[in-house]
């Protein structure tokens, strides 16, 4: 399990010092998706593999998607078709794609070891933390709504606001 | 069982937050910005989940979830801002806004 955890941990700051330092958007965030999968990783090796299926999914999932579209969404226009075929040289995609390997390999692993790797007392279960989440914390959970639907309305005001204009 | 010393996870979540701030500090382009912000987040989601591991206690991983809803909505927020401020200003510097008023 330490194996895996510092193999993790070392791709993950890896990745996320690339990702800051690329000229291109789309290709730090490459290196970001692979940078939130890496950290995933370290929170299944720590025993929060609820967490884990939570920032693969929100976070390398629709987080990254969004900021993607946004980068695509910005380069429309004349230099957008030669650019396209920049990016698909292997040169720009073979580092993530490395890194990513490096990660498939450890879970991979992981898995072949039959137990799962995961530490059966520091397990917190995602019954334990529904539990939590609405009991003691009801009303946390009422206040992150009403910001995900004031982010909501803030986001359509915005994009409204656009349009009227444009 | 763990054997990793809880004192690399938390060494791991300073790096990767300094790492963010580092981002945020130097690049000065809105979507660097954005994206240093998102690995400053994850950062911080990633000490509470240390800290749920360390006392057993799920109220770490809650916490996370909160993080989680919290960069959903930041990050939906701030592109919708990077795109008016790229309308009006017709750039992604950060320089460029320098004007506090509507």
């Amino acid at each position: 399990m330490n194996d895996a955890f510092y193999v993790a941990s070392g791709i993950a700051v890896l990745s996320t010092a690339l990702a800051i330092t690329r000229a291109n958007g789309v290709h730090a965030l490459l290196y970001l998706v692979i940078s939130l999968l890496a950290v995933a990783l370290v929170f299944y090796t720590l025993g929060a593999a609820f967490a884990a299926a939570l920032e693969v999914i929100v976070y390398a999932g629709a987080i990254i998607v969004l900021m993607v579209f946004l980068v695509m969404m910005l380069n429309l226009g004349g230099a957008a078709a030669a650019r396209e075929t920049q990016w698909m040289k292997p040169r720009v995609w073979i580092g993530p794609a490395i890194l990513g390997i490096v990660l498939e390999a450890e879970i991979v692993s992981i898995l072949a070891r039959g137990d799962a790797g995961v530490p059966s007392l520091a397990v917190i279960l995602p019954r334990d933390v529904g539990i939590a989440m609405f009991g003691p914390y009801l009303l946390c959970v009422e206040l992150a709504s009403m910001l995900l639907l004031a982010a909501l309305a803030g986001a359509y005001r915005l994009a409204y606001l656009e349009r009227a204009e444009g | 069982m763990l054997t990793v010393p809880l004192l690399q996870p938390l060494l791991l979540a300073v790096l990767l937050f300094a790492l963010g701030l580092t981002g945020v500090l130097v690049r000065r382009n809105f979507v660097f910005i954005l994206m240093s912000i998102e690995i400053m987040l994850n950062a911080a989601g990633l000490a509470f989940i240390v800290a749920a591991t360390r006392w057993g206690q799920a109220d770490g991983q809650v916490m996370f979830a909160f993080i989680l809803v919290l960069a959903a909505s930041e990050v939906a927020v701030g592109l919708a801002l990077i795109l008016r401020i790229r309308h009006r200003l017709t750039t992604l510097d950060a320089d460029a806004a320098d004007l506090l008023r509507g």
